[in-house]
């Protein structure tokens, strides 16, 4: 076991690891973060996906002790300091990008992430950047357009209305 | 102007909050205080005889509870089967024992043969390592039509071969069947497969059972599309516990698809390890162990013929196809090849003979069941293709010899050969729309220039029909299944207005809290935000059936319309009492009871106040409270139909097919919530797409599954598919639902593979390749460009 310090949406948190815990299991059963989900045991679902240090990484990756000093942000610390949805949640809302929810905070994860890499991305780069988070209710149709409706672009034209 | 609330408007969704800011909560967040950790050592190989399991090294292991294996459950039933179809020759299908652990013999790569339960999970996963297991291995039966052959090897010794049923369909049909055949102008031929898929809902599936030994109350918290039916099936047929001592959660679900319908050994197996133990008991599946347990879908090997006259009208149809059951009979099993397959045969087309034949067979594979659609895609894609098929031979177009053979608008009710009566449909009408969305008149343009370019376009259509609502009681109970099909709901009212509604039907993604709040908002016409929608948990719900089939709306919803009229007539004889008036002069709108032609009247919160403060009320006529139950029965199937079209291209250098264009024109009949159901399209079509192109569950030959997991198995990822043109403006309503509503989910995933394996053909007969008539699903690269280079 060994004792892992690292700062999760702007708390400092301390615990007992073994070597083998995954952030993805620290996360949900140290700090009981479970907005974190686990879809898949090869690194392919993106439903784990946080943000370590400012980038995205798939939190099944990562071992806890590795992100030991770490800056970790989650799904539950994504909100705006109200409580209110933030510009992208919100987005994800007004489009119905999401359905059954299980793959939502790893794709608003990685979808704020490729906005703060590009703030205005056309619709094939968001497409290649979800390549990483697998949805399978919605066909990406609404996700990609509430990504793009939150980089400030205009949907109005996107079909299916 | 677009409604902001009530029944056609484009509601967001409430639950969306708590799913975007990490606060669902999914089964797997649920953890008992002292829970201990389940890990399942299941078969790593096909079919052996099951020698010895030696735990003694396991249960020695730090932490361990217990291993237990078969012998544990010697005293409780198997995992049940909830339908049973009869045989063409009058006798009942063959039914198999299901042990909840291997018992003597393993029959698929994943059959479950014991089980550590440890204090954490990581002692339970190095415990499962000890765990001695000898098997000897037996040829493994995977071939439909060699395991059918007299001197294949067993999967189960009891029964006499590895046939579950024959079955025919119209029988009494057969030899007319074969007569017009005799007779025709013109026959086509197809042989395919629909090849065989794994529903991977995102949230692998999860149990966790809980024992309270005062009262002898258990708890199941699990990944269910209905909880009613696991406690019925688990308490009844496995572990002998009344309903009242059985409660079955399903909190929020990641998605099923269809594979979270069935009752699983694991839920048996952890509601039993936590009374034997006396402590919670939690299993998690991996995705690698969700490949080789969740039931799986599809799976035929299909022989389909049309026949037609001198004019082109078709005459007959016959098919002949084997469906894979896998190792074991799953909950719905076997009704997916027969009874949601052989009855949509007729399509939206006039044929006035029908015969389909289906060889159910046992194979040492993971069992199969629904998958969003369960039958009616198998139906459709071979129609579709085949329909297209007939136009080529024939040089005509496939969309004019389709609508010469569609149903026409005057003669619904229509009753066709195999059994149903479709209510309404417009199938011209939802044609039109997709040619005119998918701007099929500029077609050739655009296939021009992608000549110019070197590449191959192609533009395939599919018009489907599918029966949803599922289903009639009495009809189904005729047919086979062991259960009902209606829905419940109650409406409670509480004192200062607020409602809450209890549905038997389950979200798992489709949004129902948000939906359900509308219709009831608009029956009464308070604001929908005063309306919660409560499900998943039997202890707070009437029984109910649960969602599968695209049946939420038009059964679950139907039994809260139904509750809500019972609560309404109850309120307007409240408010008449209360405005000294009589019942018949009340009117209800927008909240607010009134005396016709008066200004008299009485707020909402006013009448259920006085149902709960009943100071001045009819206490001599009527019991106070405002609380109403109703279970809805559906009187036939719903039947939502639509035209999908696909446009593609080719490369002819790699076989790779990038779809560059999909539209939908589908008709739901009325619709509750427009942006929900252009989502559940979508959803749908990214499956029928994935079907298509990419996804194949692949055994090799030693029955090893050879994609059992996401590297290895292709789903469906944001680039891969376009942005999708939806339409639903085309809407004849269901006439025997209150809402006329047929239900959207799994259309999407129905229409969307034939429309895209023809427009591939399309693409090739195109650039003169008139030779290649079929390609199998998936149309990989691979499998296009070898078609191409035959």
């Amino acid at each position: 076991m060994a004792k892992v310090t690292m700062t999760v949406n702007g708390k400092s948190v301390t615990r007992e690891v073994e070597g083998r815990t995954l952030l993805s299991a620290f996360l949900r059963e140290g700090l009981n973060l479970t907005g974190t989900h686990v879809g898949c045991d090869t690194s392919q679902c993106g439903a784990c996906t946080v943000h370590l240090d400012g980038k995205q990484v798939k939190s099944c990756t990562v071992f806890a002790v590795d992100a030991a000093g770490g800056d970790v942000r989650t799904i539950e610390g994504m909100a705006n300091k109200d409580g209110t949805l933030s510009r992208l949640q919100q987005a994800f809302q007004d489009h119905h990008g999401l359905q059954c929810g299980f793959c939502t905070p790893g794709m608003v994860m990685a979808a704020a992430a490729l906005l703060e890499q590009n703030p205005k991305p056309t619709e094939s780069e968001v497409r290649h950047h979800l390549e990483g988070n697998i949805c399978r209710c919605t066909g990406y149709h609404n996700i990609v357009k509430a990504v793009l409706a939150a980089s400030g672009q205009d949907v109005g034209q996107i079909a299916a209305e | 102007m677009p409604k902001d609330g009530g029944i056609g408007a484009s509601t967001k969704r409430r639950e969306d909050v708590r799913f975007l800011t990490g606060k669902g909560r999914y089964t797997d967040d649920i953890n008992i205080r002292g829970q201990a950790y389940a890990w399942f050592v299941r078969s790593e190989v096909a079919h052996g005889t099951l020698n010895k399991v030696d735990v003694s090294a396991a249960e020695a292991m730090p932490g361990v509870l217990k291993v237990f294996t078969a012998a544990d459950f010697a005293g409780v039933g198997g995992i049940p089967c909830g339908w049973q179809v009869t045989d063409r020759f009058g006798k009942p299908m063959q039914e198999p024992k299901h042990p909840v652990l291997a018992d003597g013999k393993v029959r698929h790569v994943g059959d479950p043969i014991a089980v550590v339960v440890a204090e954490t999970l990581d002692q339970a996963r190095d415990a499962a390592e000890a765990v001695e297991i000898d098997i000897t291995e037996l040829t493994p039966v995977l071939d439909m039509k060699a395991a059918l052959q007299p001197d294949s090897p067993k999967v189960h010794e009891e029964l006499t071969s590895n046939l579950c049923y024959d079955w025919g369909f119209v029988e009494e049909n057969k030899a007319a069947v074969d007569e017009a055949f005799a007779k025709a102008a013109h026959v086509t031929t197809l042989e395919l497969i629909n090849n065989r898929l794994v529903a991977n809902p995102m949230e692998p599936r999860v149990a966790v059972g809980d024992y309270e030994s005062h009262s002898g109350n258990s708890t199941l918290y699990t990944t269910s599309q209905n909880p009613h039916v696991i406690r019925l099936l688990m308490g009844a047929f496995v572990l002998g516990i009344p309903e009242s001592k059985l409660r079955v959660v399903a909190p929020d679900v990641g998605g099923g698809f269809g594979s979270k319908i069935y009752h699983y050994a694991e839920e048996a197996f952890v509601t039993f390890a936590a009374k034997t133990l006396g402590v919670p008991v939690k299993w998690t599946s991996t995705r690698s162990e969700a490949f080789i347990s969740d039931a799986q879908g599809r799976d035929h090997v299909t022989k389909i013929q049309l026949a037609l006259d001198g004019d082109n009208n078709f005459t007959a149809l016959r098919t002949e196809t084997y469906a894979n059951m896998g190792a074991y009979l799953s909950t719905f099993a076997p009704s997916i090849p027969t009874w949601l397959h052989g009855t949509l045969m007729a399509g939206n087309y006039r044929t006035p003979l029908i015969y389909v034949n289906v060889k159910a067979v046992f194979t040492n594979t993971v069992p199969v069941d629904a998958y969003r659609g369960a039958g009616r895609p198998e139906a459709t894609f071979q129609l579709e293709r085949l329909v297209d098929k007939a136009a080529r031979e024939l040089g005509v177009d496939p969309v004019a010899l389709r609508r010469q053979n569609f149903i026409t608008p005057d003669q619904f009710p229509y009753q066709t050969p195999v059994a149903v009566v479709y209510d309404t449909g417009n199938y011209h009408a939802t044609m039109d729309k997709l040619l005119e969305i998918s701007d099929h008149a500029g077609f050739e343009a655009r296939a021009a220039e992608s000549k110019a370019r070197g590449k191959l376009r192609g533009f395939g259509i599919a018009h489907y029909i599918e029966a949803c609502g599922i289903a009639p009681s009495n009809l189904v109970g005729q047919l086979g299944a062991r259960a009902g099909l209606y829905e419940s709901a109650t409406v409670r009212v509480n004192a200062t207005g607020s409602i809450s509604v209890f549905t038997g039907s389950h979200s798992h993604g489709q949004g129902h809290e948000t939906s359900f709040a509308q219709v009831v908002a608009e029956m009464i016409g308070v604001d929908a935000s005063q309306i919660e929608i409560v499900h998943g948990d039997t202890s707070n719900t009437p029984m109910g059936m649960g969602t599968y089939g695209s049946r939420s709306l038009a059964v679950g919803g139907s039994a809260i319309v139904k509750a809500t009229n019972k609560i309404i007539n109850k309120a307007k004889k409240i408010a008449a009492h209360l405005l000294e008036a009589s019942e018949a002069d009340i009117e209800l709108k927008d909240g607010k009871f009134s005396v016709a032609g008066t200004d008299k009247s009485v707020d909402w919160t006013g009448v259920t106040l006085a149902a709960y403060v009943p100071h001045n009320y009819p206490l001599e006529s009527m019991e106070p409270g405002l609380e109403e139950t109703a279970f809805y029965d559906p009187s036939n199937f719903t039947y939502p139909s639509g035209a999908y079209g696909c446009e593609v291209e080719v490369d002819p250098e790699t076989g790779k097919v990038q779809i560059l264009a999909f539209s939908a024109a589908d008709d739901f009949g009325n619709i509750v919530n427009p942006m929900i159901v252009e989502g559940q399209v979508q959803g749908g079509l990214a499956q029928g797409i994935g079907q298509a192109l990419l996804e194949n569950c692949v055994y090799d030959e030693n029955g090893q599954l050879l994609s059992g997991s996401f590297m290895d198995y292709a789903m469906p990822r944001a680039d891969d598919l376009p942005m999708f043109k939806v339409d639903h403006s085309c809407c004849t309503p269901c006439t025997h639902n209150p809402l006329g509503v047929k239900g959207c989910g799994e259309a999407g995933a129905i229409g969307s593979p034939p429309a895209v394996v023809n427009a591939v053909i399309d693409a090739l007969h195109r650039a003169g390749r008139t030779d290649i008539t079929h390609i199998d699903m998936p149309l990989t690269p691979s499998r296009v460009w070898a078609a191409m280079n035959a």
